[in-house]
């Protein structure tokens, strides 16, 4: 059993992080606390992709001492995966909080419920 | 033949420099600029189609020119060519037939970058429905997805702020879901291009491992695909998000974004996994069953809803019941029907959010009930919505009578399965009558019939009741002529092209069928 969870720490880490962040996203009402959710649960995914491209007892994939066999080195593809999703995650991280910041200026408060609320009630006092 | 196979790169990478040198051009040439990319978008699909159903194969274009395990790869089919040519078209007529009303709804000197995110959105869309590689369509989601947003807030209203959040919040959701379906897809297969995840997959299969990951997988990537889509249950963001954006926002993205989402679904249904994985798995039950619960209860909400365009959206949620309906039997017949279905309701949704902006912007009120008699205001507008009503109802000679036919004849003989689905589409469409036809009936409403009833009414009212009536009358009809340009010809011949297509979709399916199934054959 421990034997087990020790294999397969990193994919069990990565899924309690997964969850914790998309549990954030779902449920908070912070617009903050949201956004760190969604990035606690990009982080889970490149753990999860990073961990998978990992052999343990492999060196980094560039190419040094003119070792060029592909058995000294880790796989590549994932890592480059995470470089690519660090870009998503951090454009995207960006946009939503450049919202909130404008969703604040508009309502005084960070709660999105609340927010739509006022939204809904501004629409209705307009017509 | 092997200068066209460049065509599909072409056409995503026009898209993004487009995209970009519209950031520096001024707002009206901007506005031609984008067209004339989405014009030539439109004919280099349009060449790609002719070329591969003549052919009859599909093809693969290495990028760069690095062969598989390394390089990324885009692949052509006439299936794809067709879906390009679909989204080319409508955001190409859409941005003609919406252009002059959208410059009374920007800032001064911000329209070049609502084109940034209309040439964003077109080449992000482009690229998922070429890409051949499951990474690559995970990026092009997201920046579909922060293109999208900038289109919902675009008007700078409070309301749309938040509605963009929120799209945002829920989109993220899905997309974090289906990144961590590629993970899990990644481990198990050690591929991410699709041809060699579906060898890998039937490997799987045939030795019986892995049989619950995969199911794991499927799952979490059509979740996260159908909250992006806006299938029933994950609807929340798409009345508010479509019904309060501008004309040209609503038309994409009801027409064509979700769209995208389902055709990437199709292809990693068809394409990735394979049919046989698909249904050991059992998700095709869940689609089905989604789908009819989104076919009623989306006209049930729309049939309640009081605002006009709110009400287009929410027909938009039962559409996209019927398509996920043709994707959960699971037949070649259905998901051919389900494809007609993007096509058919794409082009007829463009047409009613386009044409019902006039009405709108007209007479300054969301609600249905003051649409009574403006069809004799805007004549030809009035027209164009009515043809579109009748196609999404399902009248013959137009679009989504052919639709509704193959999806009806896709459903027989599956035992319990065809009593459901053809109960459901009976159901809808008769929903989906009650509400449109409505509208087209308060439309047309006789003015003298309107203006009795309106008398008798103020009449019993004290005298200041009825000069306050009057003075709103006068207020209204003075602001009627500071109307946004809607009578010029762009408009016209947009919307005009837009009730062609759907004439064409109801008289000519035959061929476009047989592009769709050929599209199916080689898809595998």
């Amino acid at each position: 059993m421990w034997n087990l969870i020790h294999e397969h720490l990193n994919d069990l880490v990565a899924v309690a992080l997964f969850v914790i962040g998309f549990g954030d996203l779902l449920f908070q009402k912070n617009m903050i606390k949201k956004i760190i959710g969604l990035n606690i649960m990009d982080t889970a995914v490149y753990l999860l992709l990073a961990s998978q491209g990992y052999i343990e007892g492999r060196k980094a994939p560039i190419v040094v001492d003119g070792v060029r066999d592909a058995a000294a080195y880790i796989n590549p593809i994932p890592s480059g995966l995470v470089l690519t999703g660090i870009v998503v995650s951090v454009s995207v991280t960006a946009l939503l909080l450049s919202l909130t910041i404008r969703m604040y200026r508009k309502y005084h408060s960070l709660d999105l419920d609340y927010c739509l609320m006022m939204a809904r009630h501004e629409d209705k006092v307009n017509g | 033949m092997e200068f066209i196979r460049n065509f599909p790169f072409f056409s995503i990478m026009l898209c993004m420099f487009c995209a970009i040198i519209c950031s520096v051009l001024r707002r009206k040439a901007a506005q031609y600029f984008t067209l004339a990319v989405l014009f030539t978008v439109m004919i280099l699909s349009g060449a790609l189609l002719y070329n591969t159903y003549n052919d009859g194969g599909s093809f693969v274009y290495y990028m760069g020119h690095f062969p598989a395990p390394w390089g990324n790869e885009i692949r052509g089919g006439c299936l794809e060519a067709i879906f390009a040519l679909f989204i080319s078209t409508v955001a190409f007529l859409s941005v003609l037939a919406g252009g002059k009303a959208i410059e009374y709804d920007i800032e001064d000197k911000k329209e070049n970058l609502f084109f940034i995110l209309v040439c964003l959105m077109t080449s992000s869309l482009l690229a998922m429905c070429y890409t051949n590689d499951l990474f690559t369509g995970y990026v092009f989601i997201e920046i579909n997805t922060i293109a999208g947003c900038g289109l919902i807030m675009v008007r700078q209203l409070g309301k749309s702020i938040v509605t963009a959040v929120r799209y945002m919040v829920i989109s993220m959701l899905g997309s974090g879901l289906f990144l961590i379906g590629v993970t899990l897809l990644y481990t198990l297969t050690g591929h991410l291009l699709m041809s060699n995840i579906q060898e890998s997959v039937k490997e799987l299969i045939s030795t019986g491992d892995y049989g619950m990951q995969l199911t794991i997988v499927i799952g979490l990537m059509t979740v996260g695909l159908a909250i992006k889509a806006g299938l029933f249950p994950f609807h929340l963001w798409i009345p508010d998000a479509y019904g309060q954006s501008n004309v040209i926002s609503s038309s994409l993205l009801s027409s064509t974004v979700s769209k995208g989402y389902i055709f990437l679904l199709i292809k990693i249904y068809f394409r990735t996994l394979g049919l046989e994985a698909i249904e050991k798995s059992g998700v095709l039950n869940v689609c089905f069953a989604l789908g009819i619960v989104a076919m009623i209860m989306g006209s049930v909400l729309a049939l309640n809803e009081k605002s006009f365009r709110r009400m287009i959206a929410f027909s938009s949620i039962a559409q996209i019941g019927y398509i996920f309906m043709g994707i959960g039997i699971g037949t070649k017949e259905a998901v051919t029907a389900a494809i007609f279905h993007i096509f058919a309701h794409g082009l007829t949704k463009s047409l009613l959010f386009i044409s019902s902006s006039e009405f709108t912007e007209g007479s300054h009120s969301k609600s249905i009930d003051d649409l009574k008699s403006l069809g004799y205001k805007y004549r030809y507008s009035a027209l164009c919505y009515s043809i579109g009503a009748f196609s999404i109802v399902g009248f013959p000679l137009l679009g989504g009578f052919i639709s509704k036919l193959l999806l009806g004849g896709a459903a027989i003989g599956h035992g319990p399965m065809q009593w459901i689905a053809l109960l459901a589409l009976a159901v809808s469409t008769i929903l989906n009558a009650v509400y449109f036809l409505r509208t087209v009936v308060y439309l047309f409403i006789p003015k003298e019939h309107l203006e009795d009833s309106n008398k008798s009414a103020t009449l019993g009212d004290h005298d200041r009741d009825a000069e306050h009536v009057e003075n709103n009358e006068t207020e209204k009809s003075e602001k009627l002529l500071l109307l946004p340009g809607m009578h010029c010809p762009r408009y016209v011949i947009g919307i005009t092209a837009l009730v062609l297509l759907n004439f064409l979709l109801g008289l000519c399916s035959g061929p476009i069928i047989d592009i769709i199934e050929q599209g199916l054959e080689v898809f595998e």
